[in-house]
């Protein structure tokens, strides 16, 4: 069986509401549209402040504060019984507030796309210099900010786009090029962003996986955005800039894209290169995603429901060769959507969980848990999203029936024990499977889960080139123990006993 | 229902005639589908869309109504429809779709 091990994993969520309340793309067209839009006066009122954030049980499973289990037990809804102690730092990862995402955002911006208001920046950097993770190589990066007046002739004047803390503008980022649509301010934002929540994840990985930087190999970027410019859309290489910032000084990369199931297929990718043994350290990193904040916050508002899609969603994960003791990804069994395959639900579901699993000789049952499309279902069900986890587990349970390994009327049984409840940002790449990777990989080192299986899907129309459906998924489990060497005891014992088998025969 | 769709439900309908189009939603929640029926019957509820204000007022069906099961291809309904008919409530999609049906409809199968 070929497989790669999965060393650490890093979750990390950035608090974004005012960048969601000015350029998330709900936000930013109804502000083109109706500038004095009841619905932005109503969402601007109802933001849920950064405290909140660290309260709420979804996020605290993301950045690993609470396991899925725990999430589980818990009250809902989970935005009317907040976690008592408010928690920005879990074993995965944090929750970083706006104010000090905004000081990363100058310390990953390395063309001076970032002004930061003297004030503002002398403001967060304490902060910053307190952060556990932000060492010399990246302090060094922030400025020392920039007088208002000159911010304000930026924005007025040359397209910069003002960043905001607390209504009052602190700040702005430029526009790379005078006429290039790929390098305007607002493009330019969404990938400094995705790059600076990236780079936070992928320093927690480091520490979560107790190696320096320089140990890093390879990275590869599975984010949202497209790096380039008029020659070039999405050229990248946005892996290699974020190795760059986080001091990586040995490693290169590549960005990988295919819509919200490019973290599955980057971690096949990945995995791959690691097993084939022709990278060794493998880091696989997503920011967030800057359009998707208050995405579906009509709907909140309308519905008098806290309106909280205002985080980045960030994850990095370092695969390593199998050594025998660390959870391991199979690539003998993995699931890929076909051309051919169709793009209804069930068939879908039949290539990407019915196909592995009769390739690896399993059967439903066999796999403690499913984590497909993880979207929090708080988020999603007021939208009229319905519950995304929940609906994708009785999918795989209607299969198990169809197959012949289950009853109908156990449906729920077998959503309640092989499914995860939904803690995932809608940052459409992020809640594809991989945030329960790291409880995943956790409870497999524990010994209290065999077996799971992680399942990407992509929208592919929306870019208009194709109608089909898309999607992929492996399977994560124990790893097998390393056979031992054999010795030259075992070889001669083996010699002496054929030897004593022939001499009885040529005897008799 | 995002903006291309209801473009195209608009576009199919200029084409062919309100009369020789119908709508078959295959939504997951009952709310979806009934927002989806009211948008291509009474128009765009959130009049975002091209449909806003536009009553097309369009025959509209969830696949899981009984009327279409009976229509469709037995081989392809248990190919393409037999493991979701297992997962969703076939009853509430359709109640949902055909109250908007009801009320806001011009014609029905």
């Amino acid at each position: 069986m070929v497989t790669a091990a999965i060393k650490a994993t890093a979750y990390c969520l950035n608090y974004a509401s005012e960048l969601g309340l000015h350029y998330g793309t709900t936000t930013y067209q109804e502000r083109k549209a109706h500038p004095e839009s009841p619905f932005l006066a109503s969402l601007a009122g109802a933001v849920r402040p950064f405290d909140a954030i660290c309260q709420y049980a979804p996020h605290l499973a993301y950045i690993g504060a609470i396991d899925t289990n725990a999430l589980e037990a818990l009250p809902r809804p989970h935005l009317d019984n907040p976690v008592a102690q408010a928690q920005r730092f879990g074993e995965f990862g944090e929750i970083m507030p706006e104010d000090e995402f905004l000081g990363l955002l100058d310390i990953c911006d390395v063309f001076d796309l970032v002004w930061l208001e003297k004030g503002f920046a002398a403001s967060v950097r304490p902060a910053l210099e307190s952060h556990p993770l932000l060492g010399p190589e990246q302090l060094k990066r922030l400025g020392q900010g920039r007088e208002a007046t000159a911010i304000t002739e930026e924005v007025n004047q040359r397209h910069a786009l003002p960043l905001y803390y607390h209504g009052a503008v602190v700040g702005c980022c430029r526009p790379g090029h005078d006429v290039d649509e790929n390098l305007s301010a607002h493009v330019l934002l969404e990938n400094l962003a995705s790059k600076a929540g990236a780079v936070l994840a992928l320093l927690h990985l480091i520490k979560n996986a107790g190696m320096k930087p320089d140990d890093i190999d390879f990275v590869v970027d599975c984010s949202e955005e497209a790096v380039g410019d008029i020659n070039q859309r999405g050229g990248g290489n946005m892996a290699k800039a974020i190795a760059e910032i986080a001091g990586c000084g040995n490693a290169s990369g590549f960005d990988l894209r295919a819509f919200c199931a490019a973290p599955v297929a980057a971690i096949i990718t990945s995995a791959s290169m690691v097993a084939c043994g022709a990278r060794k350290n493998v880091a696989v990193v997503s920011g967030g995603s800057i359009p998707k904040l208050y995405m579906n916050a009509r709907e909140h508002v309308k519905k008098n429901v806290p309106p909280m899609e205002n985080v980045l969603g960030c994850f990095a994960l370092l695969l390593t060769p199998d050594d025998g003791t660390l959870p391991v990804i199979r690539l003998d069994a993995l699931g890929k959507h076909t051309v051919a395959a169709g793009a209804s639900p069930q068939a879908v579901t039949t290539a990407l969980v019915w196909e592995p699993l009769q390739a690896a000789g399993l059967k439903f049952a066999d796999v403690d848990k499913y984590a497909p499309e993880l979207h929090d279902p708080e988020v999603t069900v007021p939208a009229g999203a319905g519950n995304v986890p929940e609906a994708n587990f009785k999918m795989i349970a209607a299969l198990a029936v169809m197959k012949g390994q289950g009853e109908k009327a156990a449906i729920p049984d077998f959503v309640r024990q092989h499914g995860v409840p939904g803690f995932a940002p809608t940052q459409g790449h992020i809640p594809s499977g991989v945030p329960f990777l790291g409880h995943a990989a956790k409870a497999i080192s524990n010994g209290t889960m065999q077996r799971a299986m992680i399942i990407g899907k992509g929208s592919l129309f929306l870019g208009r080139l194709t109608n089909l459906a898309d999607g992929a998924s492996f399977m994560v489990e124990a790893p097998k123990p390393a056979q031992g060497s054999v010795s030259r005891q075992d070889v001669e014992a083996v010699i002496l006993e054929v030897l004593g088998d022939l001499a009885s025969r040529l005897k008799g | 229902m995002d903006l291309q769709n209801q473009q195209r439900v608009k576009d199919a309908t200029e084409q062919y005639g309100a009369e020789n189009t119908v709508v078959v939603l295959g939504a997951s929640d009952a709310e979806g589908a009934g927002i989806y029926a009211e948008t291509v019957t009474a128009g765009d509820p959130t009049f975002a869309g091209p449909l806003a204000g536009v009553s097309l007022g369009l025959p509209v069906y969830h696949i899981l109504d009984p009327l279409l099961k009976a229509e469709a291809d037995p081989a392809a309904w248990e190919e393409q429809i037999s493991m979701m008919e297992m997962v969703m409530d076939g009853d509430a999609l359709a109640a949902s779709v055909a109250e908007m049906r009801e009320k806001h409809g011009k014609n029905v199968l």
